[in-house]
């Protein structure tokens, strides 16, 4: 049997122990590891004196699985690797595919999609609060922010018939036009919204507890971000102001007015600032797109069977988690000749040994929660 | 044989006392479960346990026989002996420390003139069930889970141990009867008296029974189950009625020490006298709910078992009410007793959930300074200062409310001095190494 090759971190030596060191496995299967990513970590007492992901335990070949379907047949793949945030995937492959073919999506279907894209933010962002409050100890803010998800996945449904893994929109537009009650279920949303949020911050904020436990966390620099290649709230809370959404538009987002929250310490409570404010400004687009939907077509004129020209394509977004990009090499061909896709969980996920070290178990969790990973997103 | 009935017969009650409290805690610590699930619900916006039984009324004992037929699993490499012994240990000093409570004038199975340093004792033994089972399980969450556990609960013992030696000083005695007659006669309870060491209490207690904001042992998220991560079935079930029966035991000193036991709200004031209504009237209004609820429910049978509740609500009011009629009021001093000291050990322990879905949990190092640097300097000063207002009472003739008021805001403020300090010196951990 050939011998299989195993990652080597010269710096970790989870194998080699001191006298009073033991390694501790952390999952595959364990209630904070989001999922199944396993965490081996060498410990000393309860501190952390090293650590190593192993990951791959949710592996589907997806990339792979891209070269044997045709462009419209690989859509609905994209959804299931960032599963609480399929609407962003959705967006990032269609977006890439339509710039790989030189066309655009009509101006209403950019808008909605602005929406849907904006509000799936906001229920991922909520589904990172709860789970991460939860691993912290607070078991009490997970339901809220469940009940406030409700209703966006309510508006999913309402527009394309799923909740979760939507694949809500199509290669040149959307498949569904908008239902009538849209605008006003967005409204009524983002109405309720802003006390929501409050009312988390109340919750957490200025809670003693929840300070004592994030603040000085996982503390990862500026220039430690930008070396890893971090992106999303984790760069942007160690004060780089760096999104997608502003430095290369996309759908309609230059069309309206926010901001780029950014921290300025890079520990777990600057993390879970940005991310509040992130909803805060996600709501607030909403509120502007919902204002004026153009009318109009919302397809693109494409043919039923594409055949994008033969050459390459880099296209990324600004998922919830970071920064989503999609590289596909076309052979003019109805297939993709290779699918590379950079999920920003795998690439923040790096930072962690950065940010783990030197800390107690109890803040593990509290890292891994704070990076907000999505683990069908990091082995795909 | 008469030899043997003479000897018994002082022994009689006693018994059935603790047959009725082994019998019945387990009971109890499962309904409390379904309590705290249902609290906890309504403070997260969603029903809790509906399907079993109506309202989940007979969840706990669908959880019971789940547990009891559930596969014994012993891991391979653990110590099988200690691994079978440990949940037992927890269990059994959990339940002698019963022994000592009084739960009205009437009910304690033994009136001891240690009686609190008995129970002080005694549950500081379940300890070791968590350790060694944690030890045994051979497993590294399980091991840190213990030690995390052996560490936390010898720092906050000591908190609980000088909280509880400032109600001690007010009372004289270590006998629990007579801790709550003592209250009685003086005509104010020791809460009012040494709020410190109440305040102590409360968080000494909460972090010793393993709850939340202090549940580190069994840290969900970090540890999976801590020292009870290789348990399952009965032996889970075993340490979960340690947990819960120590609620019981805490809240129960803490009633007795510091709430008046088995006392009425101002059991002194005649003017007052009104309340003794109030137990009768609680349980006939609850009885009522359930026969209002009986229509509304789903399915019949769950109906029949609700006007069953219901009617038992009724007979309890029945019994609470007839005790004051004067030819059974011998009697109502235990039966009401009875009532007024669950009612207080249940406010207790709602303060404890109420907290746990409060709060998010304490880092291992954040407790520990809490515990040293906060809670026990608090808790030495407040005993000295308690000290300092006895001897101004007895030798200086001070009325004891003015000398107690003067020490415990001495102790409030070396308490927010402690504090201050404790914030300036709180260092960040290094993220790097």
């Amino acid at each position: 049997m050939a011998e299989i090759p195993t990652a080597n971190f010269p710096n970790v030596e989870t194998t080699v122990l001191g006298a009073d060191e033991i390694i501790l496995n952390m999952g595959p299967q364990h209630p904070a590891t989001h999922g199944v990513l396993r965490v081996k970590l060498k410990l000393d007492g309860e501190k952390v004196v090293g650590s190593e992901c192993i990951i791959g335990y949710l592996h589907r070949g997806v990339e792979k699985i891209a070269e044997h379907r045709s462009y419209q047949q690989f859509a609905p793949y994209v959804d299931r690797m960032d599963y609480v945030a399929a609407v962003s995937n959705g967006l990032g492959y269609c977006e890439a595919v339509e710039k790989l073919m030189g066309v655009e999506a009509p101006p209403r279907a950019r808008v909605i999609r602005t929406i849907l894209t904006e509000l799936q933010r906001i229920a991922s962002h909520l589904l990172w609060l709860g789970t991460h409050a939860l691993d912290i100890g607070a078991l009490t803010p997970l339901f809220y922010c469940l009940r406030e998800r409700e209703e966006i996945l309510k508006i999913f449904e309402k527009y394309c018939g799923a909740r979760l893994t939507t694949h809500a929109f199509r290669i040149g537009g959307l498949q569904y036009e908008a239902y009538d009650e849209l605008e006003k279920d967005v409204e009524r949303f983002c109405k309720d919204f802003e006390q929501k949020v409050n009312e988390y911050e109340q919750l957490l904020t200025e809670n003693r507890i929840w300070v004592g436990r994030t603040k000085g966390i996982g503390v990862i620099s500026a220039q430690d971000a930008i070396d890893m290649g971090a992106t999303g709230p984790i760069i942007r809370a160690s004060g780089v102001k760096w999104d997608i959404r502003k430095a290369f538009p996309y759908a309609a987002y230059d069309q309206y007015q926010w901001e780029v929250p950014t921290g300025k310490n890079g520990d777990t409570f600057d993390r879970y600032l940005v991310r509040m404010e992130e909803m805060r400004q996600s709501r607030r687009i909403c509120l502007q797109a919902i204002e004026n939907i153009p009318t109009g077509p919302i397809m693109a004129r494409i043919g039923k069977v594409l055949k994008p020209p033969p050459g390459e394509v880099y296209h990324s977004i600004e998922a919830p988690k970071g920064e989503l990009g999609y590289y596909i090499v076309s052979d003019g061909t109805t297939q993709p000749y290779r699918v590379r896709i950079r999920p920003p969980s795998f690439i923040n996920l790096e930072a962690f040994d950065k940010m783990v070290r030197g800390h107690l178990v109890a803040d593990v969790v509290a890292i891994i929660g704070t990076l907000d990973i999505v683990l069908g997103e990091v082995d795909r | 044989m008469d030899a043997l009935v003479n000897f018994f017969r002082p022994h009689l009650l006693p018994l059935v006392y603790a047959v009725v409290i082994v019998a019945l805690l387990p009971l109890l610590a499962g309904y409390i479960v379904l309590l705290e699930r249902k609290i906890m619900a309504d403070m997260q916006v969603r029903l809790g346990p509906m399907r079993v039984g109506p309202h989940g009324l007979l969840q706990p004992i669908a959880d019971a026989v789940k547990l009891l037929i559930k596969e014994d699993i012993i891991p391979e490499g653990a110590d099988v002996l200690i691994f079978w012994l440990a949940p037992l240990l927890s269990v059994t000093a959990a339940m002698l420390a019963m022994a000592a409570l009084p739960f009205g004038p009437a009910f304690q199975i033994a009136d001891l003139n240690i009686g609190l340093l008995f129970i002080l004792g005694i549950s500081s033994m379940g300890i070791f069930g968590i350790v060694l089972g944690g030890w045994a399980s051979n497993s590294h969450y399980s091991l840190l889970g213990a030690l995390r556990s052996a560490a936390q609960l010898v720092s906050y013992e000591t908190a609980a141990g000088m909280a509880v030696v400032s109600g001690l000083l007010l009372a004289g005695t270590l006998s629990t009867r007579r801790i709550v007659e003592l209250q009685a006669q003086q005509g104010v309870w020791y809460a009012f008296l040494a709020p410190v060491g109440f305040f102590v209490y409360l968080v000494a207690s909460i972090a010793e029974t393993n709850r939340a904001p202090f549940d580190l042992p069994e840290a969900e998220s970090e540890l999976v189950a801590g020292y009870m991560t290789e348990y399952s079935g009965f032996r889970w079930a075993l340490y979960f009625l340690a947990e819960y029966t120590n609620m019981v035991v805490v809240g129960a000193i803490a009633a007795t020490l510091f709430l008046g036991g088995w006392l009425r709200p101002f059991s002194g004031t005649r003017a007052l006298d009104f309340l003794d209504y109030a137990p009768s009237l609680l349980m006939f209004l609850l009885g009522g709910y359930c026969f209002y609820r009986v229509p509304k429910q789903p399915v019949r049978v769950q109906g029949g078992v609700l006007a069953a509740v219901g009617l038992l609500c009724l007979a309890l009011a029945g019994v609470l009410g007839a005790v004051l009629i004067p030819p059974l009021a011998d009697t109502k001093a235990a039966v009401h007793g009875g009532f007024w000291f669950l009612l207080k050990v249940f406010l207790y322990i709602y303060v404890f959930m109420w907290l746990r879905f409060t709060f998010p949990r304490y880092r291992f190092d954040q407790l520990m300074r809490l515990g040293w640097h906060f809670l026990i300097p608090v808790a030495i000063v407040n005993v000295m200062g308690i000290g300092v207002a006895l001897v101004l009472h007895w030798q200086w003739h001070w009325g004891l409310a003015p000398a107690l008021v003067v020490t415990t805001v001495a102790t409030l403020l070396v308490a927010a001095f402690l504090a201050r300090v404790g914030e300036r010196r709180q260092k960040p951990l290094v993220g790097e190494t």
